[in-house]
C-alpha cells in the first residue's frame, strides 16, 4: 500500500471502475460525476456524512438503480468485462457475479438459515435440476448439487459462526448474527465483488470484531474483493485497504486510510466546519496548507476525543433513537403527573 | 369494564356484575333488534304492505343475548382465567406425539382409499351415491382447488382472486375440445392443464409489476373477463345455456354405461350409477394426490424455495440473482395448471358446464379455504376444505332444523352465512390457519417447524 493517493487507473487488477457515474432524481443530483475503482482482492471503503450518497451509488452498481450518466464495468478474474449499468438487477448476481447485502437487513425471515443460503444458491441448483424438471423425477445430478450446496452452506455457516442455529428461523436470530447470515448468503451466489451496505450499523464492539474477522477472511482465502459502505470508522480503519469519500455526491478523497484520515477535507466534512472555514482551507488564496490544517482541526476535534468516530455515533444513535427519545421522555413526564 | 377477570373477586361480587351486564347486554340487543327482529313487512291477503309485530321473537333473542352474557361472564371467563393459571403452573412436558398425530398424513390418506368400499358396505351401492359424490367428490375438488391457489398464494404470496378463471378455462377445454372433435378425457386431462397453465402465464405477464391490493383486483378482473367471455361468445361456448351431454370418462377404454361392453355387464355385475361415482372419486383422489406429491417436490426444488423466499422478501430474491419475472410466471403456471385439471374433472363429472359456475364467489371460497388452512400447509387446506364444503353439504342433511324453524326453513339458504360466522371464529382463534406452522424444505440437525410469526403472507 501507497501512502499515495490512489490515481484513478484502469490497471489489470481493479476489479470494478465506476466512471463519470451521476444519478439524478428529479432535482436532486445525488451523485455527481463520480469516478473511483476497485481493486481485486482489497476490501474498499466507501464513506461519507448521511445523504452523501453512499448508498445510491451501491445501488447504482447493483443495477437497483440506473445511473443517469457514465459507466460502471467490472472486471472479472477471467479477464470477462460487464457494463453494470446496462444489465438489470438480477444479471449483475448471477453473471457479473457481484452480491450485495442490503442497510435494513433483508433477510428470508421465515425461512431456517440454511434455507436462506440454500436460496442464494439458485442459479446453480437450478441448472442441477434441469430447471426443475430433472429434480422433479428425482434425477441423480440434483441429488448430488443439493448434497454439494449444503455443503457449501455449511462452510459459510461455520465462518460465520451460525451453525449452532443453521434449523432455526432467520428472524429469531440476534441482530448481529442476521448481518452475518446475510454476508454469508451474499458468499453463497459465489461472488467475485462482495458489496456491504453498513454491515456493522447497529453491532456492539464484541460483534464488529467477529465482523472483521469474517471480512478479512473472506478478503484473505477467497478470491472475493470487498466494497463497503461504513460508518464505524473503527471497522473501515481496521480493515480497509483503500477508502473513498463521498460528500453530496461528490468524491472528496480518496486513499488509503491514513491519508484519508488526514485529508483536511475529509476532517471538514465529517466535523461540519463552516463554508467559509473550508473555503479557507481549501485555499482562499489558492495555497493549500493541509497540513497545518489538519493539525488544529485535530487539535479541535482531540478534545472531543477521537476524530471521526464522534460525529459518527452521533448521526448513527441519533438516527435510531430519535423517534424513541421524545416518546420515552413524554412517557416519563406523563407518569409523573 | 376492564376485560380481565380477577378470580379471586368474591362470588357475589362476580353475580352481582355479571347481572349487570347481562342486562346491559340484553338493552344493546333490544335497540339492535327492535326494527330487524321486532317488526316484519310482509303482504297481506289483498296483495297489501303490512307490518307484523313479532314482540314475542324479539323477547327470546334478547333474553337469549343476556342469559348468554350472564354466563360468559359469571362463569366462562373464570374458567378460562382458571385454566390459563393451571397451564401457567404446570410444567411444560414434552409429551411423545400419538401414534395417531405421527401417522396422521398416512392414516388419512388410507382412509380416503377406503371411504367408497366403507360407504358401499355400509349403505350399499345406491345409498352410497350421495356420499361419495356429493361429499367425498366435490370436498376433493375444492380440495385440489386450494392446493393448486396455494402454489401461487400460499407458497409465491401473490394475492389472486380470479383463480376460478383457470377452473373455467380446464372445463370449458375439456367441453369444448370433447364436443367437436370427440377427443377423449385421457387426452384432454393434459390439454386442459397446458392451456389452463398457457393462460395462467397470459395473466402473469401484466401483473407483474403489482404487487398487494393492486394485483388482487387485476386478477379478479381478470377472472371476471374469462367468464364474461363465455357468456357472449354464443357461437362457440353457447353463452348462458351452457355445453351439455359432456362425454363421460373411460377406464382404460371401458365406458360406465349399459352397454354389452360396459363396465357393469364386463365384470357381471347390476347396473348401476354408483361404479362411474366411485371411478371419479379415485380419479379426483389420485389428481388432488398428484398435486400434493409435485407441491411437496417442488418445495424442495430451486424453484419452490425461490417462490417462498419471493413471499418473503423480493428485493433480496433480485440480489440473489433470482430472475424474479420467470419465478412469479412459474408460480402462475404451475398453479393455474393444477386449476385447469381440476376444470376439466368438473367437466366430466357433471357432464354439463355453464359460466354459472365460475361466478368470484368460487374464487373467494378457494381462498378462504387456502386462508383458514393455514397458508402453504397441505394439510391444514385439506382439513379446511372438508370442514367448509362438508359443513355446507351437511346443512342439506340437518332435517331437524325444519321442525324447530318452522317446515319453510331451507338450510341450504343459511350456506354462507355459516361459512362467514365459520372463517370469523376460525380467524379469532387461530389467525394463520389450522396449521400455521411452516415445515422447512432442508435441514442440517434437525427438522424443526417454524412458527408463522416469521414467515409472511407475500405482498404482490
Amino acid at each position: 500500500m501507497s501512502a499515495q493517493p490512489m490515481p484513478l487507473s484502469t490497471a489489470e487488477n481493479d476489479i470494478l471502475t465506476v466512471e463519470h457515474v451521476s444519478m439524478r432524481f428529479g432535482g436532486l443530483l445525488a451523485v455527481d460525476d463520480l469516478s473511483f475503482s476497485a481493486r481485486r482482492g482489497e476490501i474498499t471503503a466507501l464513506i461519507g456524512p448521511n445523504g452523501a450518497g453512499k448508498t445510491t451509488v451501491f445501488n447504482c452498481i447493483t443495477g437497483f438503480y440506473k445511473p443517469t450518466m457514465g459507466m460502471i464495468s467490472l472486471n472479472q478474474a477471467d479477464g470477462t468485462k460487464h457494463l453494470l449499468e446496462r444489465l438489470p438487477d438480477f444479471v449483475i448476481t448471477r453473471d457479473a457475479k457481484v452480491a450485495r447485502t442490503f442497510q435494513n437487513i433483508r433477510l428470508f425471515s421465515g425461512m431456517t438459515v440454511l434455507e436462506n443460503l440454500l436460496v442464494a444458491q439458485h442459479n446453480k441448483l437450478m441448472l442441477a435440476s434441469g430447471y426443475t424438471l430433472l429434480g422433479l423425477f428425482g434425477f441423480r445430478s440434483y441429488r448430488d448439487a443439493s448434497k454439494e450446496s449444503i455443503d457449501l452452506a455449511r462452510h459459510w455457516l461455520e465462518k460465520a459462526h451460525l451453525i449452532d442455529r443453521a434449523d432455526d428461523p432467520a428472524g429469531d436470530l440476534p441482530y448481529g448474527a442476521q448481518r452475518r447470515l446475510e454476508i454469508a448468503r451474499a458468499m453463497c451466489t459465489g461472488p467475485e465483488l462482495l458489496c456491504l451496505d453498513e454491515p456493522a450499523a447497529g453491532l456492539n464492539p464484541r460483534e464488529s470484531q467477529v465482523l472483521n474477522e469474517l471480512l478479512m477472511d473472506i478478503r484473505n482465502n477467497t478470491g472475493t474483493s470487498i466494497l463497503l459502505i461504513e460508518h464505524d470508522m473503527s471497522v473501515v480503519m481496521q480493515i480497509s485497504d483503500h477508502v473513498v469519500v463521498l460528500e453530496y455526491g461528490k468524491k472528496i478523497s480518496d486513499g488509503t486510510p491514513d491519508h484519508v484520515k488526514n485529508d483536511p477535507k475529509v476532517i471538514a466534512a465529517y466535523l461540519g466546519v463552516d463554508d467559509e472555514e473550508v473555503a479557507e482551507i481549501i485555499g482562499g488564496d489558492g495555497e493549500i496548507d493541509p497540513d497545518a490544517v489538519a493539525t488544529k482541526l485535530i487539535a479541535e476535534a482531540e478534545a472531543t476525543d477521537e476524530v471521526m468516530p464522534t460525529p459518527k455515533k452521533k448521526s448513527s444513535a441519533g438516527k435510531a433513537a430519535a423517534p424513541k427519545a421524545p416518546a420515552g421522555k413524554a412517557d416519563k413526564g406523563g407518569r409523573k403527573k | 369494564m376492564s376485560n380481565t377477570v380477577n378470580s379471586a373477586a368474591g362470588g357475589d361480587n362476580l353475580v352481582a356484575r355479571a347481572v349487570r351486564e347481562a342486562i346491559f347486554a340484553g338493552i344493546v340487543a333490544l335497540g339492535l333488534f327492535f326494527l330487524f327482529i321486532g317488526l316484519e313487512t310482509t303482504q297481506n291477503i289483498r296483495n297489501e304492505l303490512i307490518i307484523r309485530q313479532r314482540w314475542g321473537l324479539l323477547a327470546i333473542v334478547v333474553a337469549t343475548v343476556a342469559v348468554v352474557r350472564f354466563l360468559v361472564v359469571a362463569y366462562f371467563r373464570p374458567w378460562l382465567a382458571q385454566r390459563k393459571a393451571t397451564k401457567a403452573k404446570a410444567e411444560p412436558v414434552v409429551a411423545e406425539d400419538g401414534y395417531f398425530k405421527r401417522n396422521f398424513v398416512r392414516l388419512g390418506i388410507a382412509f380416503l382409499f377406503l371411504y367408497p368400499v366403507i360407504i358401499v358396505s355400509m349403505v350399499g351401492f345406491q345409498g352410497s351415491l350421495k356420499w361419495v359424490d356429493n361429499f367425498g367428490i366435490q370436498i376433493l375438488i375444492y380440495v385440489m382447488l386450494a392446493w393448486g391457489l396455494n402454489i401461487v398464494v400460499g407458497l409465491a404470496g401473490l394475492l389472486d382472486l380470479g383463480y376460478v378463471a383457470f377452473y373455467a378455462v380446464g372445463a370449458y377445454s375439456y367441453a369444448l375440445l370433447s364436443d367437436y372433435f370427440g377427443l377423449s378425457f385421457w387426452l384432454l386431462l393434459p390439454l386442459a392443464g397446458i392451456l389452463a397453465a398457457f393462460w395462467g402465464i397470459i395473466l402473469g405477464f401484466p401483473v407483474l409489476r403489482l404487487r398487494g391490493d393492486y394485483l388482487a383486483i387485476v386478477t379478479l378482473a381478470f377472472g371476471e373477463i374469462i367468464r364474461l367471455v363465455l357468456i357472449n361468445w354464443t357461437e362457440v361456448t353457447k353463452g348462458t345455456f351452457g355445453i351439455s351431454g359432456i362425454a363421460k370418462a373411460t377406464l382404460f377404454g371401458i365406458p360406465f354405461d349399459a352397454s354389452p361392453n360396459g363396465f357393469a355387464k364386463m365384470f357381471d355385475l347390476p347396473l348401476s350409477s354408483a361404479y362411474y361415482k366411485i371411478f371419479l372419486y379415485y380419479l379426483i383422489l389420485l389428481l388432488a394426490l398428484l398435486t400434493a406429491f409435485v407441491t411437496i417436490r417442488l418445495r424442495r426444488l430451486p424453484i419452490g424455495r425461490a417462490w417462498e423466499a419471493l413471499r418473503e422478501d423480493e428485493i433480496a430474491c433480485r440480489s440473489l440473482g433470482i430472475n424474479t419475472v420467470t419465478t412469479k410466471l412459474t408460480a402462475f403456471a404451475i398453479g393455474a395448471m393444477f386449476g385447469g385439471f381440476a376444470g376439466s374433472f368438473f367437466a366430466v363429472r357433471q357432464g354439463f358446464v355453464s359460466p354459472e359456475s365460475f361466478i368470484f364467489l368460487e374464487s373467494a371460497v378457494i381462498l378462504a379455504i387456502v386462508v383458514l388452512g393455514g397458508m402453504g400447509s397441505l394439510i391444514g387446506i385439506a382439513i379446511a376444505a372438508a370442514v367448509m364444503i362438508g359443513s355446507t353439504e351437511i346443512l342439506r342433511e340437518l332435517h331437524f332444523l325444519k321442525v324447530v324453524f318452522g317446515p319453510d326453513f331451507t338450510p341450504e339458504l343459511y350456506r354462507m352465512l355459516i361459512f362467514g360466522v365459520a372463517m370469523v371464529v376460525v380467524m379469532v382463534f387461530k389467525p394463520r390457519g389450522f396449521v400455521g406452522n411452516r415445515t422447512p424444505t432442508a435441514f442440517l440437525f434437525e427438522k424443526k417447524n417454524i412458527s408463522a410469526s416469521f414467515t409472511k403472507e407475500g405482498h404482490g
